[in-house]
Parts: structure tokens; C-alpha cells; sequence
């Protein structure tokens, strides 16, 4: 016998099942009175915000084509300068007037998401490596027949230099799906279509 | 507050046999909505080690009482009073203080509160079904609600889900994100359940199911069913590998 380690298991995931909205986003289903607002709803900006303004679109499409429209998607990003919005960002306070968090639920008859957001700047990769990442969102993703939340991340297709440099872009073996990743920048919108399953299924990471 | 910094390292990786797997015929819907392609693994990076945090003050006094927070004035939802209880913890153990945790559930009849709900089991008008409380600096927390009951759904032609209660839950680091499942001790529909049979290893559903908790029992009143919450733990940063030549 040896001594025991004595660490827990993470909890099991479960789908967030087709009613994650009366949980995240009750509003949103006309259920009103329990929260004034729905958390993570709308704008990450507002006039102080620094940083340029984009909105990002897209959906959730599955192994038919069919667009989901009853997906929950949240978003986590850098502020402008590349600092995150939380407790355990070590290099300083990022804007105050930039959460960098939101949720959005896929509309019921689109299936389209949208964040009014700005496009973040370039963060370290690891405390302990300080090349720079490319400007990139993290995207998760949890519905009805999704067993445990999906992680992405959409990068700009404005931001090739950045993106060629990327540390974990260029450790994708599979060169010909880095493409999955990538936000088609047109104007101050910028595309990034989902998909699950088929030759365009999105990289995926567990991380 | 305890006065101890954030925690910066990297997470535990993800134990994915002991959660479910994408792909589950069993549970229809997933056929469609499953990668097919293997997750690509990476450790985490400062957007997965960051996380938003919520404070105190966007709690409502009623958040985390659903018998009372969607209730007309003088009345309350109708069904089995009972507290939901539990601790937030990492996989070393260490509580997971000031997160936010999230939860929703049908209503005694097992019905839901929502416009796609095809159940013929009667609404409540006094319940929404949706609370959220943030664990205290020890990662405690507590909520008040009826216990759900079962319901049918469109899966194999006579399948039922057992009742049961959904949780999401922060945790300090995008790369904690969560959102599960809670059962009740008892429940014979557990494991006739697709959903819970996504999950392979028998203890992996066994940590999913709440034990009635006799001791937070408050007398007269409410049965407490405690459900304590595991979330990845993180590598202590002194052991972190420099950059060679950095």
C-alpha cells in the first residue's frame, strides 16, 4: 500500500437540457420579476469602453445543417490591452468598464447569436511564456444533446501576422482546419459560424 | 475575506472517462450534436486559467429561494419544502469561495416554465423555477425550493427523466466552467435515465446523486438534500517549467 493521493473527482457533467434559459437567461423566456435582467445580456460596452467596437454573429449548426436555436453561448476575452477582467489576472487591472464575459442565447427561429463586444488585444500565452497569443475570444457552448460543454476560439481573419505566430495556432498538426477558428471579419461585424459535425466541424479543445 | 491571492495555475486535466462522452445514441440528440473529430488538448493558457467574477450586490433578497422568488404576495409554490445545500470545492479539497452558482428545475408536477414545454402536467403559478446564489469565502452555499418531480420526454417512446435539478456553476477560471445535474437519493428512474446513462462509470453517477441530509433537516419546516460541487483543481505555480532560456 502506498499513501493516498486523497484528490476529488470533478463532478460529472450533464447537457444543459432545452430549458438551460429558464436557468441562464429567464428573461429571455418571459419568465419576468425573478431577475431585473438577464445575466451577461447585452452590450459588454458602453461609452467608456476602450477599444475598437465589432459584433460578432454566428451560430450553432449541427450534423444535418441545421442550426441549433435552443444553444446557450458565452464569450471570454481580453480587454484592449490584453488584460483580463478577473481575480486572477496578475499584470494588472484591465478596463473597469469591460466585463469581457457574456451570454447569449441562440434565437428561437434563426438560431443566430450576436455580441457587441470589442476586439481584445494580444495576451501572453502562460505566466511562465511571454509570447504573444493573437487576439482571440473564447467560445463555450452548451444545449440540449450536448453532453458536457464545447470550448472553442475564434480568432479575426484581420489579424494574419498575429495569427501566424499564434503559440497555440501553430501547434494545430491539421493545418487544413485551422480555418475553423478563424472570425471573418466584414467591417465592424465579424462571422463565426459553429459547426459540430461534417467537414467544416469546428476545433473543438479540452483545455 | 481571507487575505490569500488569487490562485494563477493551470488546471487538472479533464478526467473525459469519467465524463460523458459526446457521442451517446442512447440520448438522440446527441447523435447530431456531437463532435466527431478528437478535442484538441493543450494546457491552459491565461484565457482559460481568467474568469469573470460576480459579486454580492447583483443578488436579489429572494435569489436563492425558489418557493418564494416568482410567488404572489401571501402565497408560495405549491410541493415538497425543501434546502438544497453543499460546498463548491476544487479537486484538492480547497472550497471554492465568491462563485456564482446558477440553478433551474420543473415544478412539483414536472412541468417546466417555458414556451417549447409540451408536458400536460399543470403550472404553477407561483413558481419560475429558477434561482442562483455565490458561495461564501469557504465555497458554501444554500437554496430553498420544492423538490421537482419526474416527467416524460421525446427520447425512446416511454422514457422518463428522474427528478432532478440543473446547476451551473463559474468557478474562478473560464476552464472551471460547469453545468450538471443533481438527483435525489431513491430515485428508481436514475438509472433507467439516458441522460444519466451518457455517463459510463457507475461512481461518476453516484456523485451526481444528493443524499437526504436529516441533520440540515430544519424541523417542522424543510428536508435538506445536501450536494457538494467538484471542480477542476489547479497545479500550484511554484512547480512551473521556465522557458529555456527565458
Amino acid at each position: 500500500m502506498v499513501q493516498p493521493l486523497n484528490y476529488l473527482k470533478e463532478t460529472p457533467s450533464q447537457t444543459a437540457g432545452p430549458y438551460v434559459h429558464i436557468g441562464c437567461t429567464p428573461n429571455f423566456c418571459d419568465i419576468q420579476g425573478v431577475f431585473p435582467t438577464d445575466l451577461g445580456a447585452g452590450p459588454l460596452v458602453n461609452d467608456k469602453t476602450r477599444g475598437e467596437r465589432i459584433t460578432i454573429r454566428g451560430r450553432v449548426i449541427d450534423g444535418t445543417g441545421t442550426p441549433l436555436r435552443d444553444a446557450m453561448v458565452e464569450i471570454w476575452q481580453a480587454d484592449s490591452e490584453g488584460l483580463y477582467n478577473s481575480p486572477a489576472e496578475t499584470r494588472g487591472p484591465a478596463d473597469p468598464n469591460f466585463a469581457g464575459w457574456a451570454r447569449c442565447p441562440s434565437d428561437m427561429t434563426t438560431g443566430e447569436f450576436a455580441f457587441q463586444t470589442i476586439k481584445p488585444g494580444r495576451a501572453p500565452f502562460r505566466e511562465n511564456d511571454p509570447r504573444l497569443m493573437a487576439p482571440h475570444v473564447l467560445f463555450w457552448i452548451v444545449a440540449r444533446g450536448i453532453n458536457i460543454g464545447l470550448q472553442t476560439r475564434m480568432y479575426f481573419s484581420d489579424e494574419e501576422a498575429a495569427n501566424a505566430e499564434d503559440p497555440m495556432l501553430m501547434r494545430i498538426e491539421h493545418r487544413v482546419r485551422v480555418p475553423t477558428l478563424i472570425g471573418n471579419r466584414e467591417g465592424d461585424v465579424v462571422i463565426f459560424d459553429i459547426h459540430l459535425q461534417g467537414d467544416k466541424e469546428t476545433i473543438f479543445f479540452d483545455m | 475575506m481571507k487575505n490569500t491571492p488569487p490562485e494563477t495555475g493551470a488546471f487538472f486535466a479533464r478526467d473525459r472517462e469519467w465524463h460523458p462522452p459526446a457521442f451517446t445514441p442512447i440520448y438522440k440528440t446527441s447523435v447530431a450534436r456531437s463532435p466527431q473529430r478528437a478535442l484538441l488538448s493543450f494546457d491552459s493558457t491565461r484565457t482559460e486559467i481568467t474568469g469573470p467574477a460576480f459579486g454580492h450586490n447583483m443578488l436579489g433578497q429572494l435569489d436563492n429561494d425558489l418557493i418564494l422568488n416568482y410567488a404572489r404576495p401571501g402565497e408560495m409554490a405549491i410541493g415538497q419544502r425543501i434546502l438544497v445545500h453543499g460546498r463548491v470545492m476544487d479537486e484538492r479539497g480547497r472550497g471554492v469561495g465568491g462563485t456564482l452558482v446558477e440553478f433551474w428545475q420543473a415544478n412539483a408536477g414536472g412541468r417546466y416554465r417555458h414556451k417549447k414545454e409540451l408536458y400536460t402536467a399543470a403550472l404553477d403559478p407561483n413558481f419560475a423555477g429558477v434561482g442562483r446564489t455565490i458561495t461564501d469565502q469557504d465555497g458554501f452555499y444554500w437554496f430553498k425550493t420544492i423538490k421537482p418531480g419526474p416527467y416524460p420526454w421525446p427520447n425512446g417512446p416511454n422514457d422518463w427523466r428522474p427528478a432532478h435539478i440543473h446547476f451551473s456553476v463559474f468557478g474562478h477560471g473560464f476552464g472551471q466552467r460547469l453545468i450538471t445535474q443533481m438527483y435525489f437519493e431513491g430515485d428508481p428512474l436514475i438509472w433507467r435515465c439516458p441522460i444519466v446513462r451518457t455517463i459510463p462509470d457507475k461512481a461518476a453517477v453516484e456523485q451526481l446523486i444528493a443524499p437526504l441530509d436529516m441533520n440540515a433537516t430544519i424541523p417542522m419546516d424543510m428536508r435538506a438534500y445536501k450536494f457538494d460541487i467538484v471542480l477542476r483543481g489547479r497545479r500550484s505555480t511554484l512547480f512551473e517549467n521556465k522557458l529555456e532560456g527565458n
